[in-house]
C-alpha cells in the first residue's frame, strides 16, 4: 500500500526493539475473545486509476456533474467562486495542519484567522466574531443555549417560524434533552416574523429571527429589536445568505446581541450541503460566553507582533463540564476560504455581487409574474422571493431538470404545508438573462 | 539522514490583509450586468463592508507567505497524541473535488442525487462493519458534534424506557469535549479514576454505577494509549445496571481490523473521520464525526437517514423516536467523500497494516525513548505513548521548553499537557504513515534535546528560534483580549 512506508527489514528491526517477534504481539494486552477473527468485510483495494473510475461514476449519477442551472438557495447558493480560491486553500501547509496549538509555528492559520474574525465583524457590524462553528444551524443552536444561560429564569426561546426550517429543528434538538424549550412565532400574510406574538409569551430568554428570512424577505429587525429590549432578551439573528451584508444594512446596526450565519456563500462550494461554514459573532459583552475558538493578537518574546488562540478558559479542554460549549473542531478550513473570497472580491466586489443578485432576483420575479405565476407577497427580498405556480408547474418542473437541468425553485409545501403550490426561487450573479428568460418561456 | 530538518530559510513578513488594501482595486472579473438596477429602498441598505481592496496577486501573495509560516503533515512529522495526523492523500482531494460532488445542491432531490446517496450509503456500510455495528449516521460535523449525538441518543433512549436519569460516568483520561457533551444533555459527570496500570478497574466502575446513571463514556484504546482490557466486564456492569456504554473512537488508528467496539458490548461508538480515515483537518476543520449504534439504538438516529429502496437512494425523516436534526443538511458530505476514497484505496488489509504499523511505531518510539524521557505507565501501547517531564524538571526545563526546542529541529511537537492525569504530559501519536528513517530522526532529536536539558537548559528555555515568532505572551493576549484588527 503506497502510504505505508515500512519494509521487511524495517519490521524486524522494530518489532526487535518492542522485543515482539511478530505484528500481532503487539496487540497482546487484547484479550482474544475480542479480537476480530475473519478480517473485515470490505471491497478489495482500488488502484488510483481503478478509484478514478469508480468515484467517476457515482458523481455521474448526480446531475451536478453535467452542470445545472441553479434557482434554489435554502441555504446553500449558487456562486461563482474564482479560481484562486480553491488554488490558495489547498495548499498542503493550510490543509494538512492542526488547530494552532503551537502558534510559533501556526501563524499563518492564526493570522488568516484573525483577519476572519475582523472581517466578519465588519460585515456584521458586530464586536467579535469567533473562528468559525459547523454551520448556521449548530451556530444558532449556541445562540440559543448562551441566552438561556445567561437567563437562569428562563427556560425557552422564542424563534421566528421563517428560521429555516433545518435550523429550527437543530434548535429543538439542542434545547429538549436540557429541558428547555422553543417556542415558535407566526408569520404575517406579508411574509414577516409577527413580532407582536412574542409580547405575550413569558419564561424567554431569546428571540431568534432571520433576516433575509427563508422566504428572502427583509426582516424589520428594528421593531424586533425593540420587542426584545421590552422583554428585558437577548437578541438573535440569523441569516444563510451571507452576501446580502454587501447590500443591506447589517444585523449591529439593529442591535443583535449575537448573530448566526451561514457562510457557504464566501467562496465555498455547495457539497451537497455541507462542510459550509458556521459564522458567529456576538456584542463585546458576551465574549466570555462565545462557544469555540477565538484568536488573538499579541507579541512574541522579541516584541514582535504574532497571534495565539486565546480566552481558553471558556472551552472544554480547560473546563471541562463547565465549558461554554462542547465544540473541538471547527470549520477552520473554510473559514480560511471566505477569508480569501472576501479579500479577493473586496469592499467593491461584494456591493457589485450583492447589488447583481438583487437585480437578477427582480428580474427573475417579474418575468416569472408575465409567464402566470403569482407572487405571493410583495415585501423587498435580497435574492430569493415566493410564488405561487400555474397548475400545471410541477410536470414542467421536471421536464425542465431532465431536459435542460435547470432546477426552478424550492417546492415549500414539505417545508409549510399551508403552501401548497408555493415555489422559493433564488437568483445569483451566476444565472444570466438569457436563462431566466428561457426558464419563463418554457414555464409560460 | 543524520541532519535534522529544521533550518532557517528565506520566509516573508506580510501585513495583515487590510494594510495592503488600496482603493479602486478589486481581485475579482465583475460579471456584466444584463438586467436593469433595481435599486433597494435606502432605509434597507447599508454602507458597503469595509472590505480589503486588492489585486489577485495581492491576494495570491498574501495567503501564499501566511501558508509559509505553517507546518503541516506534509511539511514534516506531526506526531500530535490524540489527532491522528497520517498522510492525507491528494487523490481523496481529486475525488472530493469532482463536479458531481462538489457541485450538489441538498435540496436538488433524491433522484438528481444518487450518486451521493450512494456514496453516504455505502460509506455507512463499511464504517458499521469496520466497527461493528448495525447502524451509523454521518451527520455529526466533528468529533464532539458525534459525541453530542451519541449522548443524545443515550438520553432518549432513557426517556423512551420511562425514566431518565441524572449522572454520567467519565474517566480521568477523557478528553474535555466528553464531559462538555454530557452537560449539554443535562447530565452531572462523574470523574472515575483510572486504576494504577492506567486502565479502568471493573470494581472501580461498580462502585459508582447505580440506577439513577445513564451510562458511561469511555475512550478505547484510551487517552494513555492504553487498551482497555476490561471493557467486557465494564459494559456488563454499566448494563446490568440499565445502563449504556459510550465510546469515544477517536483513536480508532489502532485497532482496525483488530477489535470491533461493538464486540466489546460499548453501545454507541463516534468516530473521527479526520483522524481515522486520512481527512485533512484543515487547521482546525472542518472534520466529521460519525456514530455507530447497536440494532437497538437505531430509531434514535438522527435524521434524514439515508435508505436504500431496491436499487435506488432515499432520504428518511419519518422516524419516531429520532434524536431529530442535528446538521443543516447531511453532515460534511465533502469529507465523507475523502474517507470513502481512502477505505476503498486501503481495502481491508491495508486498514489492518495500518493500525498494525501505527501501533509498531508508537511502542517502537516508547521503547526507544523510555530512558530518555519517564515513562509513567511502562506497558505496551497502542498507536501512542504518553511520557512526561519529570526527569527533566531537576533542570527546571519543563515539557513545553522541550516541545518548543522540537520545533527548531524542524518536527511537529507531540500533544503537551494532556491526558491530564498524567502531569507534564507529552504525548506521542507517530501514526503509520511515518517511515522507521523519519521516526529514527525524530527519536535522535528528542535524545538531543534530553541532553540539552542538561548541559545548555537555555537553549530550550529559549526556544524556539527559527520559526517566523518566539514564544507568544499568552497571557497578554487573554487579559486584554485583542480579536480583531
Ligand atoms: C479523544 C478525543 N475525543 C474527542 C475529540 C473531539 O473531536 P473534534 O475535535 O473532531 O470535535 C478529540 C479531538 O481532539 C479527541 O482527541
Amino acid at each position: 500500500m503506497r502510504y505505508l512506508p515500512h519494509t521487511q527489514e524495517d519490521i524486524k528491526e522494530m518489532l526487535a526493539v518492542t522485543g515482539r517477534t511478530s505484528l500481532d504481539d503487539l496487540f497482546d494486552t487484547i484479550p482474544d475473545a475480542l479480537k476480530t477473527k475473519n478480517g473485515l468485510n470490505l471491497p478489495d483495494p482500488l488502484t488510483e486509476w481503478e478509484l478514478n473510475d469508480h468515484m467517476e461514476k457515482l458523481a455521474s449519477e448526480n446531475i451536478a456533474c453535467k452542470g445545472y442551472t441553479c434557482f434554489i438557495g435554502a441555504g446553500s447558493y449558487d456562486h461563482y467562486i474564482p479560481a484562486i480560491i480553491p488554488y490558495l486553500v489547498s495548499r498542503s501547509e493550510f490543509a494538512t495542519a492542526y488547530t494552532p496549538y503551537q502558534p510559533e509555528v501556526s501563524q499563518g492559520t492564526l493570522q488568516g484567522i484573525y483577519e476572519f474574525q475582523t472581517m466578519v465583524t465588519d460585515l456584521l457590524g458586530m464586536d467579535i466574531a469567533t473562528a468559525s462553528h459547523y454551520d448556521c444551524g449548530t451556530a444558532l443552536a449556541e445562540c440559543a443555549l448562551i441566552a438561556l444561560r445567561k437567563n437562569k429564569k428562563a427556560d425557552k426561546i422564542a424563534v421566528s417560524d421563517l428560521v429555516h426550517p433545518s435550523h429550527r429543528q437543530i434548535i429543538d434538538t439542542y434545547l429538549k434533552p436540557a429541558g428547555f424549550k422553543m417556542v415558535t412565532i407566526g408569520h404575517t400574510k406579508e411574509g414577516r416574523t409577527d413580532i407582536s406574538a412574542l409580547e405575550a409569551m413569558d419564561g424567554i430568554a431569546g428571540l431568534a429571527v432571520q433576516s433575509p428570512n427563508f422566504f428572502g424577505h427583509i426582516e424589520d429587525l428594528a421593531a424586533c429589536k425593540k420587542v426584545a429590549d421590552s422583554k428585558k432578551i437577548l437578541f438573535i439573528t440569523s441569516f444563510t445568505e451571507a452576501l446580502a451584508w454587501g447590500l443591506l444594512k447589517n444585523p449591529g446596526s439593529f442591535g443583535a446581541d449575537l448573530v448566526a450565519g451561514e457562510g457557504q456563500s464566501l467562496g465555498i462550494a455547495k457539497t451537497f450541503g455541507g462542510p459550509g461554514l458556521g459564522l458567529l459573532a456576538g456584542t463585546k459583552k458576551l465574549m466570555r460566553d462565545l462557544p469555540g475558538r477565538l484568536v488573538g493578537r499579541t507579541k512574541d518574546t522579541n516584541g514582535e507582533d504574532g497571534y495565539v488562540l486565546t480566552l481558553s478558559t471558556r472551552e472544554q479542554h480547560i473546563r471541562r463540564e463547565k465549558a461554554s460549549s462542547n465544540i473541538c473542531s471547527n470549520n477552520g478550513l473554510n473559514a480560511m476560504t471566505a477569508a480569501m473570497y472576501l479579500s479577493t472580491i473586496g469592499k467593491i466586489g461584494i456591493r457589485e455581487i450583492a447589488q447583481l443578485n438583487h437585480d437578477k432576483a427582480v428580474y427573475l420575479k417579474s418575468i416569472l409574474t408575465s409567464a402566470g405565476f403569482e407572487p405571493a407577497f410583495d415585501q423587498p427580498f435580497f435574492n430569493e422571493f415566493v410564488m405561487k405556480a400555474p397548475k400545471n408547474f410541477k410536470q414542467k418542473r421536471a421536464e425542465l431538470i431532465n431536459r435542460h437541468c435547470m432546477f426552478a425553485g424550492l417546492d415549500l409545501a414539505p417545508f409549510y404545508p399551508q403552501l401548497t403550490d408555493h415555489y422559493l426561487f433564488c437568483a445569483t450573479e451566476k444565472v444570466s438573462r438569457q436563462q431566466m428568460d428561457q426558464l419563463a418561456k418554457e414555464v409560460a | 539522514m543524520t541532519r535534522q530538518p529544521g533550518t532557517s530559510g528565506l520566509i516573508f513578513n506580510e501585513p495583515n490583509v487590510w494594510d495592503k488594501s488600496r482603493d479602486g482595486r478589486c481581485a475579482i472579473s465583475l460579471p456584466r450586468a444584463d438586467v436593469d438596477r433595481a435599486p433597494l429602498d435606502p432605509a434597507l441598505t447599508g454602507d458597503a463592508p469595509d472590505l480589503p481592496q486588492l489585486s489577485e496577486l495581492d491576494v495570491v501573495r498574501h495567503y501564499t507567505r501566511l501558508s509559509q509560516w505553517n507546518f503541516g503533515v506534509d511539511s514534516g512529522m506531526y506526531p500530535l497524541g490524540s489527532c491522528t495526523m497520517k498522510y492525507n492523500p491528494k487523490t481523496n482531494e481529486v475525488q472530493a473535488a469532482r463536479q458531481g460532488f462538489a457541485g450538489a445542491h441538498p435540496l436538488a432531490g433524491e433522484a438528481f442525487s444518487q450518486g451521493t446517496l450512494r456514496l453516504m450509503y455505502e460509506l455507512e456500510q463499511y464504517l458499521a462493519e469496520i466497527t461493528g455495528y448495525a447502524g451509523v449516521t454521518l451527520q455529526p460535523a466533528a468529533g464532539a458534534h458525534g459525541e453530542l449525538a451519541g449522548m443524545l441518543i443515550i438520553h432518549a433512549y432513557h426517556a423512551k424506557q420511562g425514566r431518565q436519569r441524572s449522572k454520567i460516568i467519565i474517566p480521568d483520561t477523557a478528553h474535555g469535549t466528553n464531559p462538555a457533551s454530557a452537560t449539554l444533555c443535562g447530565y452531572k459527570s462523574i470523574n472515575l479514576k483510572s486504576g494504577p496500570k492506567g486502565i479502568l478497574e471493573p470494581d472501580a466502575v461498580a462502585a459508582v454505577m447505580d440506577e439513577d446513571t445513564a451510562g458511561i463514556m469511555i475512550t478505547n484504546p484510551n487517552t494513555l494509549g492504553l487498551f482497555e482490557e476490561h471493557i467486557k466486564e465494564i459494559c456488563d456492569i454499566v448494563h446490568a445496571k440499565g445502563g449504556l456504554v459510550y465510546g469515544d473512537g477517536a483513536n480508532m488508528n489502532a485497532i482496525m481490523g483488530v477489535v470491533k467496539p461493538g464486540d466489546a458490548g460499548i453501545d454507541v461508538l463516534h468516530l473521527n473521520l479526520h483522524k481515522t480515515f486520512s481527512t485533512p483537518h484543515g487547521g482546525g476543520g472542518p472534520g466529521s464525526g460519525p456514530v455507530a449504534v447497536t440494532e437497538a439504538l437505531i430509531p434514535f438516529l438522527p435524521v434524514p437517514r439515508v435508505e436504500k429502496e431496491l436499487d435506488t437512494f432515499k432520504l428518511v425523516s419519518d422516524c419516531p423516536d429520532t434524536i431529530g436534526r442535528m446538521h443543516t443538511f447531511y453532515g460534511h458530505f465533502g469529507v465523507m467523500v475523502k474517507a470513502y476514497a481512502y477505505i476503498l484505496s486501503m481495502g481491508p488489509r491495508g486498514l489492518l497494516d495500518a493500525s498494525r504499523l501505527a501501533v509498531l511505531n508508537a511502542n517502537y518510539i516508547k521503547d526507544s525513548l523510555k530512558d530518555t524521557l519517564n515513562l509513567p505507565y511502562d506497558r505496551p501501547c497502542m498507536h501512542e505513548c504518553v511520557f512526561n517531564d519529570a526527569r527533566q524538571k531537576s533542570y527546571h526545563i519543563t515539557t513545553m521548553d522541550m516541545a518548543k526546542r522540537l520545533l527548531d529541529y524542524g518536527f511537529h511537537p507531540p500533544t503537551v499537557y494532556f491526558p491530564l492525569v498524567v502531569e507534564g504530559a507529552f504525548m506521542v501519536e507517530p501514526t503509520e504513515t511515518e517511515s522507521k528513517d523519519d521516526i529514527d530522526q525524530f527519536i535522535n532529536a528528542v535524545k538531543a534535546i534530553a541532553k540539552e536539558a542538561e548541559s545548555a537548559p537555555e537553549k530550550l528555555t529559549r526556544a524556539p528560534v527559527l520559526p517566523k515568532v518566539t514564544r507568544l505572551d499568552e497571557v497578554s493576549a487573554a487579559r486584554k483580549p485583542c480579536l480583531r484588527g
